[in-house]
This record gives C-alpha cells, sequence and structure tokens, in this order.
C-alpha cells in the first residue's frame, strides 16, 4: 500500500512553502535519508529526506510549485517492491483504520515535529494512518490550530501617511526590513551588520537575506555563539564612530548581552556629559513565536522601554518596519528594534518613494473611529484590527493606534484618541504586569482622566510562562474576542 | 627518578617548539633622560592626585566610589608613553583616574568630575568611574567589570574597519580576568585579528579575594593561550620594563597579528576603594611593595643613573604638587551642575 508525503512543516512558522525540485523521478527506490527534494521556506531552502524505504509511485506535485500548503500530499510512495497504485486516489486515505474517537483532538503532525532550524522530520508513516479517517478532515484541523494564529488573521490596515497618487507595492515585513538596511549601507559606509548566522547562512529568519553578496565580508559579519561578545564589541564599535546593527537571532538571546545595551550603549551619552555617543541598533524578533514555548517567547518591549537613554521601536506592518529601521540607523541614539517572527512572511504595501524614512516617536492611527480606542504595538495591532472589524459589525466605532516607538512614547496621540472616544483599551502581546498596557493606562488616568467615561482595560497575555501545548498557546496569547469583549465593557454594552 | 632524568635529557635535546610565531620577550626600554625624566612625572602626578583624591574624599568633597591607582604608577605610564594619542584608544574599567593622566588629559577637568562639578570631563554627571575624552581617544572609564573587554574589543574592531591604523589597548584587573565575556571578546579578536592589546593589571586582589583564592590559572598571561593569544608577563613596577613591552605588543598588533595579552604584576597600595577595610591582607605586605618596589622610588634611582640630580628631582615634586593643588581647588570652587542639566544628554537627538 502506498504512503502519501506531505508537504513538512520545515520552521515553526512556516504554512506554506516552495517545491523548488524533485532530486528523485517516479519508480526511484529510496531508503530512509535519501534526499528526495528541496522545498524553499519563507526562510531558507530545506532538503526534505525520506523517512522509510520505498519506491516513489507517483510525484502529485511538480517542481518549481510555489505556495504547497504544508501537509498537502506531494507524492505516493509505495513499500518496497510496490508499484504505483492503481488509481489516482491521492486524496483519498489509503487505509481506514478505526475511527478515532475525536477527530478535532490535536494531534501529532508536521508542524509539530520541527521546533528547530533543521529539516523537520517528514510524516512517517504511522502517523499517516493515525491520521487518516474515513472523513477528509478540512486542512486546517489536519494540524493543530497554534495559539499564535489568532495573532496574525488581522485584517490589512488603511495606508496613511501617503501622497496620493503613490505606488505602493507588497512587500514582506522581512523583505521591508532587508530593503531598509540595504539602503542604509549603501547611504553610510560606516553602516554595518553583525550578529549569528548573518552573512553564509542569509539570516536565521532570512532578514539579512542578500547582504553578504552586496556588502562583503567585512560590513556583513558572522560571528560566533557569543551575544555578550559581539554585544559588547557592537557598542564598543559605536562608542568608536561606526553604525553597527547588532542582530539578535532572537531577544530572548539578547538577555546574555542586556548588559551591555543597558549600562553601555544606554547610559554612555549622559555619563559622558553628551561627549560620548553610541549610535547602535539592536534588533531581531520579540515577543511569541510559535510553539517554541517559554524559553523562546517573550516580550521584552516593557523592560527596554523602561530604560532612559533607548530608543524602542516595535513596528507593526511593512510600510513602518522599513521606515523606522532606517530612522533607526540614522539616529545617533542606541535604538532597540523589536521585530516579530509572526510577521516577517506577512506582506503589506510600501509606498515607493526613493528615501522611505518615518518619524520616531509618533504613533499612528491605523483606523479612525469613535466609540472606543484600542492603542497596541507589534503585532498587536493585527489584533486590534480584527477586533474593531468584528465591532463594527456591531455597531461598534473602534479607533485603532499603533504606537510603533515605545520610547519616546507618542503619549499625546493617545490622549488626544482618548479625548475623541472617552473610552480605551489597551492590546498588548505580552505580560500584563508593568507592561506598556500599565504604562497607557497610568497615563490615561493621570493625563486623561477627565476624558475617561470608562476605567481602561487591557487585553495581554496570560501572566504566566508561554505553554508549549497548542492549546494551551492559544489560551495564553491574546485574541481578537477579548478585545472586541473589553470594548464592549468599556462601551457598556 | 630515572624516567624523569630521561624525560629531562630529551627536552633537552629538543627545546619544544611553539606550534605557532610569538612575540619576542620584551627588553626593558633604554630611556633618554628625557623620556625618563617624563615617565618619572606623569607617575609623580598621578600619585599625588590621587593622595589628594583621597584627602578629598575624606572630606566629604568627592562621594560615592573612588578607587585609587595607588601603586600602579608604572603600568598607565608605561603603557600609554608608547602609544599615539588621537590615533589609538583606550579603555578601562572604574579605577580609570591614572589611565586618563597618563594619557594627558588635564588633571583639573578630572578632578572637577570627582567632586561632581559642572567643569568636569562629564558635567558633574558621571563621576569617578564613567569619564571619557573623545578627543584623546580615552573611551572610559566603564563601571561593570569585564565590559570595557568587550567595549575595547569594539573600539579595535573600528580601527581595522576604518583602516586608521590604530591599536586598542583595554585595561582590565585580576578580577575581571574571570568575567566570562572576557574569553567571548578573545575569541573573536584572535578569529578577527582584531588590534587589541589587553593588559591585565594584575594588582593580586580583585576587591578582597586574593589571586590565589579566585583563579585556577593565577598566570593570567597564559589566559589567552585557548584562542592562540600570546601573552607576556611584565614587571609592573618598573615603568621601563612595561614600556618595553608595550612597543612589543605594539609592534605584534600593528603588523596585523591579532591581540596581545599583556600581563603587568602590580600592587595597589591602597584598598580596592575609600571604604576597603583591609581585612584581607597584612600591613607587611603592603609595606614591603612600598619600600622596595616601589615604582617612582625605582625611576628615581634609574634617574640618578641618568645623572639627574636631586634638586632637580625636587624641582620636579614641586612643579607637580602645585599642578595638584590648581586642580583640587578648581574641583572645589567650580559651580555644581545647573538643575537643568538633570534632563540633557539623555538622548542625541529629539524625536
Amino acid at each position: 500500500m502506498g504512503v502519501e508525503l506531505k508537504m513538512p512543516a520545515l520552521s515553526p512558522t512556516m504554512e506554506e512553502g516552495t517545491l523548488a525540485k524533485w532530486l528523485v523521478k517516479e519508480g526511484d527506490e529510496v531508503k530512509s535519508g535519501d534526499i528526495l527534494a528541496e522545498i524553499e521556506t519563507d526562510k531558507a531552502t530545506m532538503e526534505f529526506e525520506a523517512v522509510d524505504e520505498g519506491v516513489i509511485a507517483k510525484i502529485l506535485v511538480p517542481e518549481g510549485t510555489d505556495g504547497v500548503k504544508v501537509g498537502t500530499a506531494i507524492a505516493l510512495m509505495g513499500g518496497e517492491g510496490e508499484g504505483a497504485p492503481q488509481d489516482s486516489r491521492s486524496a483519498e486515505p489509503v487505509e481506514a483504520p478505526p475511527a478515532p474517537s475525536s477527530n478535532d483532538k490535536p494531534k501529532d503532525s508536521l508542524s509539530t515535529s520541527s521546533g528547530r532550524a533543521e529539516v523537520g522530520s517528514p510524516p512517517t508513516p504511522s502517523d499517516q494512518q493515525t491520521q487518516a479517517s474515513p472523513v477528509e478532515l478540512p486542512k486546517q484541523q489536519q494540524q493543530p490550530e497554534t495559539g499564535t494564529a489568532q495573532l496574525t488573521s488581522a485584517a490589512r490596515p488603511a495606508d496613511p501617511e501617503v501622497p496620493a497618487g503613490t505606488a505602493l507595492q507588497a512587500t514582506s515585513v522581512r523583505e521591508a526590513l532587508r530593503d531598509a538596511m540595504a539602503e542604509e549601507m549603501r547611504r553610510d559606509e560606516r553602516v554595518f551588520v553583525i550578529g549569528e548566522e548573518v552573512a553564509q547562512y542569509q539570516g536565521a529568519y532570512k532578514v539579512t537575506q542578500g547582504l553578504l553578496e552586496e556588502f562583503g565580508p567585512k560590513r556583513v559579519v558572522d560571528t560566533p555563539i557569543t551575544e555578550y561578545g559581539f554585544a559588547g564589541l557592537g557598542t564598543g564599535a559605536a562608542m568608536g564612530g561606526l553604525k553597527p546593527i547588532i542582530e539578535f537571532m532572537t531577544f530572548n538571546f539578547a538577555m546574555q548581552a542586556i548588559d551591555h545595551i543597558i549600562n553601555s550603549a544606554a547610559k554612555t551619552n549622559y555619563m559622558s556629559g553628551g561627549q560620548m555617543r553610541c549610535p547602535i541598533v539592536f534588533r531581531g524578533p520579540n515577543g511569541a513565536a510559535s510553539r517554541v514555548a517559554a524559553q523562546h517567547s517573550q516580550n521584552y518591549a516593557p523592560w527596554y522601554a523602561s530604560v532612559p537613554g533607548l530608543v524602542v521601536i516595535t513596528p507593526y506592518d511593512a510600510a513602518d518596519a522599513k521606515g523606522l529601521l532606517k530612522a533607526a540607523i540614522r539616529s545617533e541614539d542606541p535604538v532597540v528594534f523589536l521585530e516579530n517572527e509572526l510577521l516577517y512572511g506577512h506582506q503589506f504595501d510600501v509606498p515607493q518613494v526613493p528615501d522611505w524614512v518615518l518619524p520616531i516617536g509618533k504613533a499612528r492611527t491605523m483606523r479612525a473611529g469613535k466609540d472606543v480606542t484600542l492603542v497596541s504595538y507589534s503585532i498587536g495591532v493585527g489584533v486590534a484590527l480584527e477586533a474593531a472589524d468584528t465591532l463594527a459589525g456591531e455597531g461598534i466605532d473602534a479607533e485603532v493606534i499603533d504606537l510603533r516607538t515605545l520610547r519616546p512614547l507618542d503619549k499625546q496621540a493617545v490622549l488626544t484618541s482618548l479625548a475623541k472616544t472617552n473610552r480605551l483599551v489597551v492590546v498588548e502581546e505580552g505580560w500584563p504586569t508593568c507592561s506598556i498596557s500599565s504604562e497607557i493606562i497610568a497615563l490615561c488616568m493621570e493625563q486623561g482622566f477627565d476624558d475617561l467615561d470608562a476605567p481602561v482595560l487591557r487585553v495581554t497575555d496570560e501572566d504566566v510562562p508561554l505553554p508549549y501545548a497548542a492549546n494551551l498557546e492559544k489560551l495564553a496569547l491574546i485574541k481578537a474576542e477579548n478585545v472586541v469583549k473589553a470594548a464592549k465593557a468599556v462601551c457598556y454594552r | 627518578m630515572a624516567r624523569s632524568a630521561k624525560l629531562q635529557a630529551a627536552s633537552e635535546a629538543a627545546p619544544p617548539t611553539s606550534n605557532r610565531e610569538r612575540p619576542r620577550e620584551p627588553e626593558r626600554y633604554q630611556p633618554s633622560k628625557e623620556d625618563l625624566l617624563g615617565f618619572y612625572r606623569q607617575m609623580l602626578l598621578i600619585r599625588r592626585f590621587e593622595e589628594r583624591a583621597g584627602q578629598l574624599y575624606g572630606l566629604g568633597l568627592i562621594g560615592g566610589f573612588c578607587h585609587l591607582y595607588i601603586g600602579q604608577e608604572a603600568v598607565a605610564v608605561g603603557l600609554q608613553s608608547a602609544m599615539t594619542v588621537g590615533k589609538d584608544s583606550v579603555i578601562t574599567g572604574y579605577r580609570d583616574h591614572g589611565h586618563m593622566l597618563a594619557y594627558g588629559i588635564d588633571p583639573k577637568v578630572i578632578m572637577a568630575e570627582l567632586t561632581g562639578r559642572a567643569a568636569g570631563i562629564s558635567k558633574g554627571k558621571g563621576g569617578s568611574m564613567h569619564m571619557f575624552s573623545v578627543e584623546h581617544g580615552f573611551y572610559g572609564g566603564h563601571g561593570i567589570v569585564g565590559a570595557q573587554v568587550s567595549l575595547g574589543t569594539g573600539l579595535a574592531f573600528k580601527h581595522q574597519y576604518s583602516a586608521d591604523g590604530g591599536v586598542c589597548l583595554s585595561y582590565f584587573g585580576d578580577g575581571a580576568a574571570n568575567q566570562g565575556q572576557v574569553y567571548e571578546s578573545f575569541n573573536m579578536a584572535e578569529l578577527w585579528k582584531l588590534p587589541v592589546i589587553y593588559a591585565i593589571e594584575n594588582n593580586h586582589y580583585a576587591m578582597g579575594t586574593s589571586v590565589e583564592r579566585s583563579a585556577s590559572e593565577p598566570d593570567f598571561y597564559k589566559r589567552g593561550e585557548s584562542f592562540r593569544i600570546p601573552g607576556i608577563q611584565v614587571d609592573g613596577m618598573d615603568v621601563l620594563a612595561v614600556r618595553g613591552a608595550a612597543q612589543e605588543a605594539l609592534e605584534w598588533t600593528r603588523s596585523g597579528k591579532g591581540p596581545i595579552i599583556l600581563e603587568l604584576k602590580t600592587y595597589r597600595y591602597r584598598g580596592h576603594s575609600m571604604s576597603d577595610p583591609a581585612k584581607y591582607r597584612t600591613r607587611e605586605e603592603v609595606q614591603n611593595y612600598r619600600e622596595n618596589q616601589d615604582p617612582i622610588t625605582r625611576a628615581a634611582a634609574d634617574l640618578a643613573a641618568l645623572g639627574v640630580g636631586e634638586n632637580e628631582l625636587k624641582e620636579i615634586d614641586k612643579e607637580i604638587k602645585d599642578v595638584v593643588v590648581e586642580a583640587a581647588k578648581y574641583a572645589e570652587e567650580a559651580p555644581e551642575p545647573d538643575a537643568t542639566e538633570l534632563y540633557t544628554d539623555v538622548l542625541v537627538e529629539r524625536y
């Protein structure tokens, strides 16, 4: 009997990929470990290996196919000595074991087996069998729904700040960040990128793709795994007059380097009476990724935003990612630039203007409304926009403010919106205690008290380390329905 | 016994060769009379400056932490006299007054920083541990033990990146030598052949913890071996020995051979900071260094051998004393920073 080979998830956030090349053809015998195909994800090109022995009976998805969803059957493999199956019922289950007691229970699946950056294990035959059922499940039920899925299913924002007639280019956040770095490196010889896997590997999350080719190893520098060391080295280089971009593979690892970010970079200008500057950008993904559990899932925005001497930027879409990263690189101050891995692959329109630089310290109204203000930043903006759509259907007109820069905070934007709507909810993918939410609530109380018609509420992640299990992860993270509830509560509806 | 004798014989027959190039054994510097008078003057300036700083601390004019350099003067003067101000860079930890003075920075603005005055080199906002002079290529003055090692490696990266021919001298102590980031820096520095001299000032005590109680390898010049960084041990109480080593180290780094470690065996006469109870060492130990190994006394003897008379030295003493008195007076009389300075220099730009 044949077994389906399915499109593997090769990273925790991969949803689809390109089947770049088949390295086997129909009729080939393969054994465990043979490379069957090359698959391009949004981060890298990966090799897809055979787990079992058998014969490639049929190739279902030809090479060069883009957008192949994870879990799609891409080939059929017969057991040893078996030929091609008699018919093309490839989408049908080939075996019908007793139906599981519950079909919607999350099971082991492709995405859960690939928490590493290596090639994820392709499905084993036993997985196939347990997943097979007499009735084919809808695609989304073949994988557990991760908690982070709810963070990225948002509506697209309207684009402010662009003159009418400007051409727009759909660009992923990842490309926007790369373009920002490349443009600034062309503009200023002092700018260089340094970090783990930024050069030859093309970026652990592919953000620095192509930079090595254009700028060479002098300006695109691979480091050993040595966060404390290279954060300090970069900070020293900035003190000496260069403009380093330090990439942390994720901000979780910057914990090992936080001494240099705060004690060395943030305080230097003040301690030296303005004599010694430290123009440096610390950037990388921050916040919860998908199914990587507690040590790899934390939002450090409140930590850095509490430190005088730092600029802290948390873009949501690609236009802001590009325009604000360019501004960060040009700044004479140390900047902590917090990206979000789940947004890297998302496309947004970026205005095609020659030098797209946005102001640091200015919030952005993503959606105008009159009944309630939803304040957020980074990935929470998408959740707020989704909630605003739902609220609109229920007759509540929500205004969505993206803070974009957390330090210095655009207090006026928050207070102006509050004066208009008189009700406010903060949406934050992070813990509630001592958070940006806490800060916004304090601001509204201290400076917007007379404008408040209801207490300010916050919708945040649960106050627990992020769990691994798909259902628990989902419970721990913010979701639009909770934002809707909170918005209704402050509107007394 | 026979076995060890045999081994010895074998090693005599074939002396162990290094698996890579090593710097030459440095020679004691042969100074001109003017050279040595300059070193003497600078060491004396550091000594008298620090003594006065100790007095001002006792009077309550200097607050917080204040780490004096007395006893270690030959290190800063010997090393930095070989460097080029404006081309090379220097970075150090919190015991930084001596390193600044040795680089020709005005004693008045250093002392005024210690007293927390607007005229201080950091406008009174940095204090003893956080002083900088970008103009001189002096990059601090860092209060976190070991931080200056990674930062200094970054300054060396800058020298290499901009091909300006400069070398970074990164000072740290026997205490900082046990910090993890030191070895992260060693690894990158050798990997990329960065022009950095790691000067380990081994004054035998990390605060109150002796090297014997804190270092599994107490020979700090060997600490770079597993990174292939060569090291040289130097008598840090002899300014000419230090200067000789500095030249060897500079030649090594400037010729693109990468980092080098100098371990300078030295001694601080005073406590770690002004609040040191000094329970961890004997008076006799301190006294022995003062009487028998003092770097200034030694330089005076070398000057005598070059024909410098006692009167000439007395003249210098008086001159230095005047400089320090003037610096102290300046630091006491200068006004405190304006209250508005509280909010300046947090960020460079306005957003």
